[in-house]
């Protein structure tokens, strides 16, 4: 039977305040345990839960990004359940009225564009860390994340495969990035994924029974986990089982979910808007305005690119996939006018390689766009060839200075003296007299082929720095 | 309608609140004369009434986005039953 | 000394007539010596009082006072007090000591109060008799094997017994009113926003208020206006201008017109309380009142109403007890579910328990619409009927309760009877409104109240008419025998 696997996402992304989403303790990683909890984190008795104006417009910002319907009056509400970590017994989160629902956002994988539903995002806030190393016997609680901003993404069951589903988790890691709502620091638990994963015979049209894997915090583990819990799910109806719905733990180092065992009776939370918290009520200028100071988006940009600089899609794709790698790619082509192709070029060539090599994003590169700004003008003005540029480029990278300096200090100036390059041209000539044999033997249709031997000898006495273009004309010249 | 033992236990759980076996019988009876009295709410149609959460009906008050509190951890946790090394402790339990 | 109203006192206190530390020596010197027979306080203070005392004749000396600077006040045992116990009358904060203060109480205590201990009063304000404190019950001083109302039973009892010039109290069904009523004293619910619910201790959080309990309606302007006032720390607190409601009290009432709800004055209510209130009413229309008959005719309904939405958000307001961060916690848990289920059903009494049950009950799947919106749905009907009748009069006159003091224990094996003494009070807590209940007369040598509810942001108009009545009866002066 061919299957057909149906996934859902939740992510939940930190959002990047100052200050926390109902208290103003500081909302920072890494703090100290329990440095940064104040007392309506720590949920003391008697304190109160005030909302951060900010969260507000970081939620309209995405809303409007995604083309989703803004609520002009969402409520808070309260999720009733126990948890060690969870210190009020309730996480104030947004059920019935979430701020944004209805959005939509384009992915792309494997060269087909689809549309992603997203159902809701919602404002709730984080819970603190259990601690289970260095307490024998015991679990520290550290309330620091407590009361962290988070916004809920919630996408529809619509996405078909592993590869879509990390295509249109990217695709909203990048976008708040651009929105400038979240640091999207995955690392530090910024951006956390729950996948709800199910499977169905093709062709079928209601959905199977789901198994949620909680809290994968990887693009390459979502693949893994997805990957791994269709299959096991396939497996599993062949064999004549059942799905049942439950809640899976991913394993990366065994690359498998598990069952997370807990209590038999499911849970029940309560929800019911929070009392202390009145609705939270916007207007329409309100909604305007933010959406003035909206920054331009992956889309627009990528539009432009291709308009602005006669990029190919690919290109600008590739450029605008990372907020980051666009600011870099327009910071280079404002220093080099003209050399937006080769800009692309390199950062997708040489600089991505470097950054793989090193396991560096791109603003903290050893090459700034200025600097390889500097390196492509040199290109361009004929100073120095395409593969000396790469060595150039290379020592930029062990932090050798600027191309410039290091075109100086290590004398890599293409020669272009006419003198100088026909007498390497005559040296080769005369040191291969069996190769100008046999291209003086050639037809003219061969020769162009042939002349590529004499043209290597050439470099390699110029030690790579004798202008090409020259050295291909005076080859023919001679050579005939 | 009264709630049977499981119930009542169910509820409890809920609550995270323990209830001796003996104590059962008199929950059950107390729920059953408070539920008793709010069934008396069935007695008129509300259909076309919106619900009313809060009783002024006013939107919330923001805060502005201001780091306002500083690092209190020691004061916080002079009132703590069990820390070390500023971490509150609790019986080891497994995520 | 004793005998005398906050306002009186602060006179004596400017005209030096007294100095704050023997005032507050007199009255801590009542608390001691009569606190065991009606164990009103949970805390007294006496070192830290007579500091403040010290420190309030220095700024009288000096030409600096405020409002209340040298003023004996009590402080229910629900507002947080920085450094000071803090217990909500339960096991489960025996031994928490607040890191902060509530602004209801740091306000009253910037106008220059003195306080000298917290009051007794029902567990986590669950109750209407004061009776389920961890502490003990709290007596009624006009009669002591009989309750003296609750949840603020000690506020309005050490006021009663002039243990105490003024207290703080809170009120989420009639917690104010209900005692004050049955203390013979003045006790004030103030609109839904109007004080600050920072640091009081959350029971139900849409329907606590803040306020005062006093002898006067005068004492009670005093204190109202220490205690009000927006706060950004509370987003439900009120953005609204604070009257001037010492100004207001001596308008005429001539003119006023008194809304009188029917229903009110059913079968259950005792005759000496209409008795009461006719006397009320003649002495209003003498002073050139307007008596108007209107309608509240789903009044019966608030009781359920109330407990569905008082327990439902009374249960998730006490998840926060879990016995890890503050509170009672077990010894040795075995896991973290004993840890949690241990430290609650050891900390929390009956009666809260039964309220956390009941409210986990009406949230839970499949029971939530029939029990908590349907609820929702009728506290609209309730408050809207109060908003039609509140466009016909200026302020709304009923009995506080349908009863005088009950015996100790006659009603805590049975909440619902219990539940029922807050029929009169509990839908203005529904509606949001404020309402004073103020001494109207005695039933069988108890004292009884009468209550005036007014439109929202009223409290001057409450406090108007309330003082006019105080100004034409005798009633507030009249205090418990052999007491004094």
């Amino acid at each position: 039977m061919q299957w057909e696997s149906v996934i859902g996402l939740e992510l939940h992304v930190q959002l990047a305040t100052r200050s926390k989403i109902f208290s103003g303790a500081a909302n920072r990683f890494g703090a100290r345990a329990n440095t940064q909890a104040c007392a309506v984190d720590l949920g003391l008795p008697g304190v109160l839960p005030v909302a951060n104006e900010e969260v507000i417009r970081m939620a309209v910002k995405f809303g409007l990004a995604v083309d989703a319907n803004i609520a002009k009056r969402s409520v808070f509400a309260r999720k009733n359940y126990f948890y060690p970590d969870l210190p009020k017994g309730y996480q104030i989160s947004q059920y019935e009225l979430p701020i944004v629902s209805a959005g939509r956002i384009q992915i792309r994988d494997n060269g087909t564009v689809r549309e992603i539903g997203i159902t809701r995002a919602h404002l709730e806030e984080d819970a603190g860390k259990s601690v289970h190393e260095g307490f024998p016997g015991f679990t520290g609680i550290d309330l620091n994340r407590a009361g962290a901003p988070l916004i809920e993404i919630v996408s529809e069951p619509e996405l078909r495969s592993a590869g879509e589903a990390v295509a249109y988790m990217k695709k909203i890691h990048s976008l708040v990035r651009y929105l400038e709502i979240s640091d999207g620091n995955m690392q530090e638990g910024s951006f956390r994924c729950d996948a709800n994963v199910s499977v169905r015979p093709e062709g079928e049209t209601r959905l199977g029974t789901r198994a949620e894997i909680k809290n994968i915090n990887s693009f390459r583990f979502v693949e893994q986990a997805i990957n791994y819990e269709i299959s096991r799910q396939i497996e599993h109806i062949e064999a004549g089982n059942e799905v049942v719905q439950e809640t899976r733990l991913f394993d990366p180092d065994k690359n498998e979910t598990r069952s997370m065992r807990t209590k038999e009776e499911a849970n029940d939370y309560r929800y019911f808007p929070d009392p202390d918290l009145p609705p939270v009520v916007i207007d329409e200028d309100y909604i305007e305005t933010v959406r003035e100071q909206l920054p331009e988006l992956p889309e627009q940009k990528r539009r432009r690119f291709m308009e602005a600089y006669g990029l190919s899609e690919y290109d600008s794709g590739y450029l605008v996939a990372s907020k980051d790698t666009a600011d870099y790619f327009e910071a280079a082509v404002t220093v080099a006018p003209g050399q937006a192709k080769p800009v692309a070029n390199w950062i997708m060539g040489e600089l991505g390689a470097a950054l793989n090599r090193d396991n560096l994003g791109i603003s903290a590169g050893k090459v700034s766009a200025d600097m390889l700004a500097g390196l492509l003008m040199r290109i361009a003005d004929g100073t120095i060839s395409n593969n000396i540029a790469k060595q150039v480029f290379e020592a930029m990278w062990q932090g050798a200075g600027s191309a410039d300096d290091i075109i100086e200090k290590q004398g890599l100036k293409q020669v272009t003296d006419t003198g100088e390059i026909g007498r390497l041209v005559d040296e080769a000539i005369a040191e291969n007299s069996a190769q100008v044999q046999q291209y003086r033997d050639s037809p003219p249709e061969k020769r162009a082929k042939l002349i590529g031997y004499f043209v290597g000898q050439v470099m390699k006495k110029s030690r790579g720095k004798a202008n090409p273009k020259q050295v291909n004309e005076l080859l023919t010249e001679r050579l005939t | 309608m009264p709630l049977d033992k499981k119930e009542i236990e169910n509820i409890a759980w809920l609550a995270r609140l323990t209830i001796a076996d003996r104590a059962i019988a008199g929950y059950t009876k107390d729920l059953a004369d408070i539920l008793a009295l709010v069934e008396q709410m069935q007695s008129v149609d509300t259909t076309a009434i919106e619900p009313l959460a809060h009783p002024l009906e006013i939107d919330t008050q923001l805060r502005p986005d201001e780091v306002k509190e500083e690092d209190q951890r020691d004061s916080f946790q002079n009132i703590a039953p069990l820390t070390e090394d500023g971490y509150y402790i609790v019986p080891k339990f497994i995520e | 000394m004793h005998e005398y109203t906050l306002m009186e006192l602060s006179r004596l206190l400017r005209e030096r007539e007294v100095s704050s530390v023997e005032l507050v020596n007199a009255f801590l010197h009542r608390a001691e010596q009569f606190n065991d027979g009606l164990n009103c306080f949970i805390s007294l203070f006496p070192e830290h009082a007579l500091e403040r005392a010290r420190a309030a004749d220095g700024l009288i000396a000096a030409g600096e006072a405020g409002p209340l600077t040298g003023l004996p006040v009590a402080h229910k045992d629900i507002f947080c007090t920085a450094g000071f116990k803090t217990s909500c009358a339960s096991k489960m904060l025996d031994n928490f000591i607040a890191p902060y203060n509530a602004t209801a109480t740091e306000r009253i205590d910037a106008a220059g109060s003195v306080m000298i201990g917290k009051t007794n009063m029902d567990e986590f304000a669950m109750g209407s008799s004061s009776e389920t404190s961890f502490y003990g019950p709290v007596r009624n001083p006009w009669d002591t094997d009989r309750v003296p109302g609750g949840s603020s039973g000690g506020s309005a009892c050490a006021v009663s017994a002039r243990l105490v010039p003024a207290a703080t109290a809170t009120d989420t069904g009639g917690s104010i009113r209900q005692p004050a009523a049955l203390c013979g004293v003045t006790g004030l619910k103030p609109t839904y926003g109007r004080v600050s619910r920072y640091g009081m201790i959350a029971y139900a959080s849409s329907l606590d208020q803040g306020g005062p309990i006093t002898q006067t309606a005068q004492d009670a302007a005093m204190l109202l206006s220490a205690m009000s006032g927006y706060d950004r720390r509370d987003a439900t607190s009120a953005d609204v201008k604070v009257d001037n409601y010492l100004d207001a009290l001596n308008k005429e009432i001539k003119g006023l017109k008194i809304g009188l709800p029917r229903e009110y004055f059913s079968a259950e209510l005792e005759r000496p309380i209409t008795d009461a209130l006719d006397g009320a009413l003649k002495l209003f229309e003498q002073a050139g009142a307007s008596i108007v008959d209107i309608e509240l005719p789903h009044t019966e309904l608030s009781i359920p109403v109330y407990y569905v939405i008082a327990s439902a958000e009374c249960s998730s307001n006490l998840s926060r007890y879990d016995g890890v961060r503050f509170g009672h916690r077990c010894t040795d848990p075995g896991d973290i579910m004993d840890l949690f289920c241990r430290s609650r059903s050891e900390g929390f009494g009956n009666e809260v328990k039964r309220r956390i049950m009941t409210g986990t009950y009406v949230l839970s799947a499949g029971y939530y619409d029939a029990y908590y919106l349907k609820a929702q749905r009728l506290r609209r009907l309730l408050r809207d009927e109060f908003r039609a009748a509140l466009e016909q009069v200026d302020v709304i006159v009923t009995p506080t309760t349908p009863t005088a003091a009950f015996p100790l224990g006659s009603r805590l094996d049975d909440p619902v009877a219990m539940y029922l003494s807050d029929i009169y009070t509990v839908s203005v807590n529904l509606a949001g409104l404020p309402a004073i209940s103020i001494p109207a007369g005695f039933s069988h040598g108890l004292p009884v109240g009468m209550q005036i509810i007014g439109n929202y942001f009223r409290e001057a108009a409450l406090l108007n008419v309330a003082h006019q009545y105080q100004q034409m009866t005798d009633w507030h002066k009249r205090m418990p025998g052999g007491r004094q």
